[in-house]
């Protein structure tokens, strides 16, 4: 029996979620006496399989291949769920990212595997095997028991922190090829912001919400998140009226993020707003509204004007910088 | 060329959820159930593309898994302006039993472009869409945040890490569609109100198939801790106490 996780690789490296991946998967194997075994596809650079067994892996299989450099749902489903069945998964863990979120339901069908997708922590229990997940966008949470034989899990995002629990690891390279036949998807174009921190990505995050009061506003938020290597997000009202990128918005309908630190500036705190940020380990609430929710979920506070906050920030940023 | 959004029915996003039971069930008092939000957008989007003669879409119809309570939900899709609807009639279990109860019926049907939400807003799964698209052995692509029509063919892209993916691929096909696939989601006029009385449901009877999930019972999130307030005339003190308290730069 083994635990099988798929860590994908950005360009032909892996990157901290790949790692937050399999330091689960490998405690997951610990819980259960199993292995951990890492099923890796595409073509990664030279180095990059090996710093997987860092944190925990006991086995890498990579299947190269320069045909599977975009994401085809169906082919890539199948390699995993013929490497699970290879290796006898008993547990299969994904992200819960854009790309789990593509592949998880489909080896759940391929191999007939109840599924708990968003799940933060490790294990509740074994046997029966129950795992804890956010439901109704993060208002609670469920204890889920996966009843069948084999499980898939997909892990959300900067939930779980990356563990060195450095092994002797085999690496193989496999010889399961993707089904010609079932790559129907043709990519025509790509585009990509570059240099733009990943919101998903980002260990802080700085959002804008109306109380921002126009788009020409933003400069000092900016400037702050600069100051921090942060990224910058918004609230719905403020992506719907254009006034930043949709890719921006946060909340129930918008990205779900779980920074470190989070600051909800002239964001209110509406229930749908709160839903994608709730994960976060801080939040930082600044607001001209002494009565706004957004105080109720925040662990720091400032009551006021963010045009005349945001400039103190940056100030003192600029200070701690300097010295 | 024939458009299936699926379409589940949710508390409204604004519910403060509480649970009866032992924490085993909703309480489902007071609800008020509305169209998935990402379903909605998807129906939406497909409305607005049948409304382009030039995209030849014949028509658009929404599926649902769930007992006769639910129809409400379909009405209101109906109302929306889809032309019809399928409904399963068995109270819906995990995202794998409702997957499969659709395929049951879908295989039968021949849709050629199939919507599903990306989530839906009560269990969080994104499982349903590449499910059935895997139950029903068709491609799908996730995170599609606009669909459309060029030289009569479907044109989708999808959100990557940092950016977006132009696709092209053969019907029939899952798009499972996210935030950007439509604007606003489109309200009910009175017309469609009344048009919506006499649109056909067609009610299927479920299969027998197992749940493979079960929810053992619901957790209420911990109380944060109470707000810690800086002056604002001070306000660089957030910063000491981010750096030297919280510690979190």
């Amino acid at each position: 029996m083994a635990v099988l996780v798929f860590p994908e690789n950005w360009d032909g490296k892996f990157k901290k979620l790949s790692f937050e991946l399999v330091s689960y998967a490998s405690k997951v194997a610990d819980m259960l006496g199993d292995q951990a075994i890492v099923v890796s596809i595409g073509n990664v650079e030279a180095g990059e399989l090996g710093k997987l067994a860092t944190y925990g892996a006991d086995k890498i299989i990579s299947i190269e291949n320069s045909a599977l450099n975009a994401l085809d749902d169906q082919a890539y489903a199948g390699m995993i769920a013929e490497v699970a069945q290879k290796v006898n998964a008993s547990v299969v863990v994904l992200s819960n990212n854009n790309t789990g979120k593509a592949l998880a339901p489909r080896l759940s069908v391929r191999l007939k595997a109840g599924i708990a997708s968003g799940v933060g922590k490790l294990p509740v229990s074994t046997t029966p095997f129950v795992v804890n997940k956010k439901v109704y966008s993060g208002k609670a949470f469920a204890n889920v028991e996966i009843k069948t034989p084999v499980r898939i899990i997909t892990l959300a995002q900067n939930s779980f922190e990356v563990i060195e629990s450095p092994k002797p690891v085999v690496i193989e390279k496999s010889d399961i090829q993707p089904d010609q036949g079932l790559m129907k998807i043709k990519v025509n174009d790509v585009q990509k912001l570059a240099g733009k921190i990943l919101l998903t990505d980002a260990d802080i995050v700085v959002s804008g919400g109306r109380g921002m009061r126009s788009p020409d506003n933003w400069g000092p938020l900016v400037e702050m998140a600069e100051l921090l290597g942060a990224g910058t997000a918004c609230s719905r009202p403020v992506s719907d009226e254009g006034w930043r990128p949709h890719d921006e918005h946060t909340g129930q309908t918008g990205k779900i993020i779980a920074p470190n630190l989070y600051f909800a500036i002239g964001i209110s705190g509406a229930i749908q707003h709160l839903a994608g940020i709730s994960s976060s380990k801080y939040i930082v609430a600044i607001n001209t509204d002494k009565d706004a929710p957004i105080f109720e979920a925040a662990q720091y506070g400032i009551v006021g004007d963010a045009s005349k906050v945001l400039p103190k920030l940056v100030e003192k940023l600029k200070e701690i910088k300097s010295k | 060329m024939k458009i299936l959004v699926c379409i589940s029915n949710v508390p409204d996003t604004t519910t403060k959820v509480k649970f009866v039971d032992e924490l085993k069930k909703l309480d489902v008092n007071g609800i008020q159930w509305v169209i998935n939000p990402w379903d909605e957008l998807a129906l939406t989007r497909a409305l607005e593309l049948k409304d382009d003669a030039a995209n030849g879409i014949q028509s658009v119809t929404v599926a649902h898994v769930g007992l006769s309570t639910s129809e409400p939900t379909i009405r209101k899709a109906l109302a929306i302006g889809a032309d019809d609807a399928i409904r399963v009639n068995t109270e819906s279990g995990d995202a794998y039993s409702v997957a499969a109860q659709l395929a049951e019926v879908l295989k039968n049907e021949n849709f050629d472009i199939i919507l599903c939400g990306i989530e839906s807003s009560d269990h969080n799964g994104s499982t349903v869409g590449g499910m059935l698209a895997e139950f029903l052995r068709v491609p799908s692509v996730t995170c599609v945040s606009s669909l459309k029509f060029e030289n009569g063919q479907p044109v989708v892209s999808r959100e990557i890490d940092g950016g977006k993916e132009g696709l092209s691929l053969p019907v029939p096909f899952v798009a499972i569609v996210q935030k950007g696939i439509a604007k606003e989601p489109r309200i009910a006029a009175m017309r469609g109100i009344m048009s919506a009385r006499t649109k056909p449901i067609k009610v299927y009877e479920p299969q027998a198939i197992d749940n493979l999930t079960e929810v053992v019972n619901y957790e209420m999130p911990k109380p944060r801790a109470a707000c810690k307030y800086v002056d604002a005339e001070n306000a660089g003190q957030l910063i000491d106490l981010l750096q030297n308290e919280a510690r979190v730069f």
